[in-house]
């Protein structure tokens, strides 16, 4: 067997793992980031400094933004993904 | 009735910080796995599609100054056409990998806009800083769309690609109406609020 090619596939499998764990914390640590920055500027949320702020302030509170989108990836995004790169690691041996 | 431009930069911060984690996903993933599910090529494309519908109601509302309603059309126009051209793709109706040039035209004529409309030097304000940083940003990493024309499976450009999203992201939600930057604040600008 050509000692090139087992190399290739040793890498692959290799990397594999890694990658699902870099899929697996990508949306973790974006609620991360949010929590962090909520804590750094507890102000810029309205629900702990309601005083003087107005509807579009209760929209959009930047803490909390940073910390749904990493939810939405969690939870919609990254299972998916995780789930096709174990399925292409039972495909190939 | 029309919100402060702080909320909608977050609003639209919030939209670009998906986009560059869809976008990270893909490079670590690469396409092959990233295309295994047929919906999940069309989220970004259709997202970019969607922000660029979003931006017409921003210039439509936001009309402070002639500079600011040019520059928010032109986004509008060029993320529409980068994210028809990238659904294009998707679908299978566009087969070109040149078509990935629209991105980088985008993206070089938002950082221009950025900059022809700022008018004020860089320590003005955080807002003036911003959008200087941004408009640089942005007109140098519109190499990157290029390069992935070129060859398109190198991580860096795909990783690079994403991180620009999500740096614009970040850039977009240190935004506030009138505050300091680096301790600057131009008495011309107002107090901080």
């Amino acid at each position: 067997m050509d000692s090139e090619f087992v190399g290739t596939l040793e890498e692959r499998t290799a990397r594999r793992p890694l990658r699902m764990l870099t899929i697996d914390a990508i949306g973790p640590l974006t609620m991360l980031a949010g929590v962090i920055w909520a804590i750094a500027q507890p102000y810029r949320l309205a629900i702990l400094h309601p005083h003087g702020k107005g509807f579009y302030d209760w929209l959009a509170q930047p803490p909390l933004l940073v910390v749904a989108v990493g939810v939405f990836f969690a939870a919609v995004i990254a299972p998916g993904i995780t789930e096709d790169l174990r399925g292409d690691d039972d495909s190939s041996g | 009735m029309t919100p402060p431009a702080e909320n909608v930069h977050w609003l639209f911060a919030t939209g670009f910080l998906l986009l560059g984690l869809l976008l990270l996903a893909e490079a670590v993933v690469g396409h092959d796995v990233w295309a295994k599910r047929r919906w999940r090529v069309f989220l970004w494309p259709s997202l970019a599609f969607g922000l660029g519908v979003l931006l017409w109601p921003v210039s439509v509302f936001f009309t402070n100054s002639t500079l600011h309603m040019i520059a928010h059309a032109s986004w509008a126009e060029t993320a529409m056409i980068a994210g028809a051209a990238q659904l294009g793709l998707a679908r299978g109706k566009l087969h070109s990998r040149w078509w990935n040039v629209t991105v980088s035209v985008t993206l070089f004529v938002s950082g221009a806009a950025f900059l022809i409309h700022e008018q004020n030097p860089w320590l003005f304000s955080r807002s003036a800083f911003l959008h200087h940083a941004l408009g640089w940003m942005l007109v140098v990493s519109s190499v990157l769309p290029l390069l992935q024309a070129v060859r398109p499976r190198v991580f860096a450009w795909n990783a690079g690609f994403a991180m620009v999203w999500i740096t614009v992201a970040v850039l977009l939600f240190c935004d506030r109406d009138v505050a300091p930057i680096f301790g600057h604040l131009s008495p011309l600008a107002g107090g901080p609020r």
